[in-house]
């Protein structure tokens, strides 16, 4: 497949999601809470806009409704939620602590270098213009839990876990069109759920712990109990 | 056709590198006089920079005591390098006969001379700015050059070559294609060309402080016509980047045959992509400050990312 | 079919209901009473499976076979009886630790819906809703976790909710790729995840994309079952929740997880049926027995230095789910009926267990095993229930784990004969390792000032009639059912 064979905008659909991988990586990177929440609501909005051209090219409807589920929860629920619970909690000037973030970032590199080859037996398979984007979907995956591991404020692991979600519901987008839309359904509203459970949760770990930092929370350990 | 003797593509490559010599400080009064008043500062003219230099190539030149060969040598080995620089890069016409030796990577080690004797020069007065200086800027370049490398084997990959002028031409060739891997080291070389060329965020070309200097500590004991040819030098620089980006990414309107009339409508093409890019390059200059030097580092890192991200893009993306 | 929507209808009513009066001094009668309805269902289900051996067909959206039939029955159970003791248990620990109104609707609704995303989950036909189901049980229980709101319970439910989040985000990962194979195989693209479809069709699917799913799928679904190395969720939450928390997390959500992945291994086994090299053609075996090993080795090594009565049986459901894996990714016939027979008296034991283990930790005031002691003497039905449990877990005959556990040695034996080193290995160091903690537990001088609860133990020795009943003479449907899914899973029957 060689893209100066696609269509214009069969092109644009693989320009936007490269630049999904992009906030992907620049969430890896970003250590201001709101930033980093920002750039989250971005990457949803990018993702609903390539899922509204991918309906566009291949004519399926439903991808339409996962598009505007995209961007409701995505882009506008789950980002204002955090929002608000961060300015509730008055964090928004917090940063979180960031170490090596060259090398973060180049273990990011490294991940996607490593889903790509995972995701090349795949490559034969399918003939659809979102084939390459599997791989890409896996990275962000993978990406994703990469920001949960580094990170040490408990907003920027949801953030991460949020992130990682985004690359699943692309991968579903990439891979196979879409799910039937029961399923989409299901985990639109597993995700709402956990979004709504994590804001609940946040103001128990900051009542208990007086800060929301990740490192208070690993006392239960086996060399104690 | 590219001839070992061809005349008419000789006086092009004279001429092409007489118009980066005079026009270099056009450029940097350009830009000097839209910061000025997009800070609402009444500007110096347009052609404040060649007063600057003329005054500079009148003065007297004052070596330092201790001053070796290296200090002495060092400006013109600059100069020379900018002029090869000057006359490989296409700036209106591509395949001109020096079109052979103008390889991306090649440019790259020309460049890393000149910064190699730049900053053995400022180490050899032994001031304690130019040590600082040295430093500073070996630890920029070696972070931007990785970055600049990534960027440039990504360009490699898609044009199927090194050579700038090849490159050029494929690009045009190809037509309105939307290639992400081309975003991608569009912005890791704007970043990178922002720290090599010693701009904010990376460095304040107008700062008097010395502890905050990272390109002009370089150059403080300097005087006279080493000055003048040092500070024309980096003007160069500048317009050399610049040609660079804007040819290279958006190479629409340059000529591809020897004829006046693309000739002409090449050279006002690239005319106004230099304009544009000094708007927005004062804009991001103005909105920007500059960044503490240990978070440098960062930035390059960015830039190498995004670099990175263009070449996996190219293998993902855009070739299965 | 009408049995099946009121099996998942009563406890999501259920769930909706004690959200708004779950605090009253009803609610904890009223789920009661769901979990009986619940049960009566399930019941009524086991005798329609009985004469008519599955329920829905090649596109229904549920579909009831001799796999999840004894599954579902079970859970039902389970909940009811646990629901009974967590009537007065949860009361008590109201007033102790003074819990607010809110919290009790939280606790009796999560409870009805947990329920339901369990039994969801058994009877559903499609993988993607089975994965909805399981990631919803997450959800339901992740509150639930940190009831308490001690500082260690919060980190247990925050562990919880992030490692099973992460986990299931694989297994979703595994459930597009297969969806992407199936989609390519299956007529009606509508219906490509749904199992029976996939089941059919099995043979026709890429075996390069069902590895990598069921990789992905064996990862994610795996960490739910607590197979090592992604089980540091399973003892901080088994032992910060409320006891009824644990009981039914420990005997039925393991065995949810487990079911699906044994769903998923019967399509992998088929696609990758036609591979050249039997290494390939068993991966999914040979992953799910190197995990369970795993799980099983390290779960047994842990089980020695626990200092906390919950967290030492959690890591005894560790064990005995990597023994069930292992049974399962073993693949013969003797030992997948084995399997089958351990999900069923572990399920029991289990929460059985818990049940005691709540009322020891009542008595003592305390989790921590050093401070409990003399439990027989204070109040004997609660110590010997701990004990007769202990000795019916850790493999005594006759109860049903030592039936279940033998059945797998011996073909193990036949098969592997030198993985049975490890596995007897195991098996007496776990042994050894309980009673090491249990016996001054049960025997011991009491403390000053130790007054029996106001205990309701009939659950537990219900639960252990049952698996040794279970241990002695397997009824002969049900062994029946066990030797069907036996024959599907593995192409031959035992009996």
């Amino acid at each position: 497949m060689n893209i100066m064979l696609l269509t214009l905008s069969e092109q644009a659909i693989l320009l936007l999601a490269g630049l999904v991988l992009f906030t992907s990586f620049s969430l890896l990177a970003q250590p201001r809470i709101v930033a980093a929440i920002r750039t989250f609501a971005w990457q949803g909005l990018l993702l609903s806009i390539v899922t509204v051209m991918v309906a566009i090219d291949t004519g399926l409807h439903h991808l339409y409704i996962s598009a505007l589920l995209t961007l409701l929860m995505k882009a506008i629920f789950i980002p204002w939620l955090l929002h608000r619970l961060v300015h509730k909690m008055e964090f928004q000037r917090e940063q979180d602590i960031l170490h090596h973030p060259v090398l973060v970032l180049l273990a990011g590199g490294i991940l996607v270098i490593f889903c790509y080859s995972i995701a090349l037996p795949i490559k034969q398979l399918s003939n659809s213009v979102t084939q390459p984007i599997i791989a890409l979907s896996m990275s962000m995956v993978m990406l994703g839990m990469l920001m949960l591991i580094t990170r040490h404020k408990a907003v920027s692991q949801v953030i991460g876990f949020m992130a990682m979600e985004n690359g699943l519901f692309f991968a579903g987008v990439s891979a196979t069109h879409g799910m039937p839309m029961i399923v989409e359904l299901g985990i639109a509203f597993d995700v709402f759920v956990a979004a709504i459970i994590f804001g609940v949760f946040f103001f128990h770990i900051k009542d208990s712990f007086d800060s929301l930092d990740v490192d208070h929370l690993s006392s239960l350990s086996e060399s104690d109990s | 056709m590219i001839d070992i003797i061809d005349f008419k593509g000789w006086i092009l490559v004279i001429i092409q590198t007489w118009m980066f010599v005079f026009l270099a400080p056009l450029l940097v009064g350009w830009l000097t006089w839209l910061k000025c008043h997009l800070q609402n500062r009444s500007a110096p003219s347009l052609f404040q920079p060649y007063k600057n230099l003329w005054r500079l190539f009148h003065k007297d030149v004052l070596l330092p005591k201790h001053a070796s060969l290296i200090f002495r040598m060092t400006p013109y080995i600059i100069a020379g390098v900018m002029l090869i620089a000057a006359s490989i890069i296409p700036l209106f016409v591509v395949r001109m006969p020096s079109s052979a030796t103008a390889d991306v990577i090649v440019l790259v080690g020309f460049f890393a001379l000149a910064k190699f004797f730049q900053s053995l020069a400022a180490m050899d007065i032994g001031t304690a700015f130019g040590g600082m200086g040295a430093s500073r800027e070996m630890t920029v370049s070696a972070l931007a050059e990785p970055a600049m490398l990534m960027a440039v084997f990504t360009l490699a990959m898609v044009a199927g070559s090194t050579n700038l002028s090849t490159v050029v031409e494929t690009i045009i060739s190809q037509g309105l294609v939307l290639r992400p891997s081309l975003l991608f080291a569009f912005a890791g070389l704007v970043l990178v060309a922002i720290a090599e060329t010693g701009r904010i965020p990376v460095d304040n070309p107008s700062t008097h402080l010395e502890l905050t200097m990272i390109h002009e500590a370089m150059v403080l004991e300097y005087s006279g016509r080493m000055l003048a040819l040092i500070e024309w030098s980096s003007m160069t620089k500048l317009m050399v980047y610049g040609v660079l980006i804007c040819n290279v990414f958006f190479p629409w309107g340059i000529a591809q045959h020897h004829d006046l009339y693309s000739m002409f409508i090449g050279f006002v093409a690239v005319g106004f992509k230099l304009m544009l890019l000094a708007v927005c390059l004062v804009v991001a200059e103005t909105l920007l400050a500059k960044m503490r030097l240990f978070r440098v580092p960062i930035f390059l890192s960015l830039a190498f990312t995004l670099s990175l991200l263009g070449l996996l893009s190219y293998i993902i993306l855009e070739v299965g | 079919m009408i049995a099946v929507y009121f099996l998942v209808g009563i406890p999501l009513f259920g769930a909706i209901l004690l959200g708004v009066i779950g605090h009253k001094q009803a609610g904890s009668r009223i789920n009661l009473l769901l979990s009986f309805l619940t049960m009566l269902a399930s019941l009524y289900l086991v005798f329609i499976i009985s004469e008519q051996h599955t329920l829905g067909g090649d596109d229904s959206e549920f579909y009831i076979d001799s796999l999840n039939v004894y599954l579902l029955a079970l859970t039902a159970v389970v909940g009811f009886t646990t629901a009974f003791f967590s009537s007065p248990y949860m009361l008590h620990e109201a007033k102790v630790r003074n819990l607010s109104d809110t919290r009790m609707r939280l606790y009796h609704s999560s409870y009805q819906g947990f329920i339901f995303t369990m039994l969801l989950g058994l009877s559903t036909n499609n993988l993607g809703v089975l994965w909805v189901s399981l990631e919803g049980a997450t959800l339901t229980t992740v509150l639930l976790v940190s009831l308490y709101r001690t500082p260690s319970s919060i980190e247990a439910a925050w562990k919880y909710f992030i490692l099973c989040g992460v986990g299931i985000a694989q297994a979703l990962f595994g459930t597009v790729l297969l969806y992407f194979a199936a989609a390519k195989v299956i007529p009606n693209v509508e219906d490509s995840l749904l199992w029976t479809q996939l089941f059919a069709h099995a043979g026709e699917l890429s075996p390069v994309i069902i590895t990598i799913a069921f990789v992905f799928l064996l990862v994610g679904y795996g960490t739910k079952v607590g197979l090592v190395p992604l089980h540091n969720w399973l003892p901080d939450a088994h032992s910060e929740g409320p006891t009824p928390m644990s009981a039914v997390l420990s005997g039925l959500l393991l065995n949810v997880a487990l079911y699906a992945l044994i769903r998923i291994k019967m399509i992998t086994d088929l696609a990758l049926a036609g591979e050249q090299t039997v290494h390939i053609q068993n991966l999914a075996g040979y992953l799910m027995m190197g995990f369970g090993l795993i799980s099983f080795t390290v779960a047994v090594l842990f089980l020695h230095r626990q200092r906390d009565i919950k967290r030492l049986f959690s890591y005894s459901s560790i064990e005995h789910m990597g023994l069930m894996t292992f049974a399962f990714g073993l693949g013969t016939p003797l030992s997948t009926f084995a399997g089958l027979l351990h999900m069923l008296v572990h399920g029991l034991t289990k929460s059985a267990i818990f049940i005691s283990v709540g009322h020891a930790a009542q008595i003592a005031g305390t989790q921590s095993i050093e401070k409990i002691r003399g439990l027989i003497k204070t109040q004997p039905k609660v110590g010997w229930g701990l004990l007769i449990g202990t000795a019916a877990i850790a493999g005594f005959p006759p109860f049903g784990i030592f039936t279940s556990e033998f059945l797998l040695l011996s073909s193990t034996v036949h098969t592997y004969p030198w993985l049975a080193i490890p596995l007897l290995m195991g098996l007496s160091i776990a042994f050894a390792g309980l009673f090491k903690h249990i016996q001054p537990m049960c025997f011991g001088e009491q403390p000053e000032g130790q007054q029996p609860v106001n205990a309701t133990m009939w659950p537990v020795f219900l639960h252990l009639f049952i698996v040794l009943w279970l241990g002695l003479a397997i009824p002969e449907q049900l062994s029946q059912w066990f030797n069907n899914v036996t024959i599907l899973i593995t192409g031959s029957g035992v009996l």
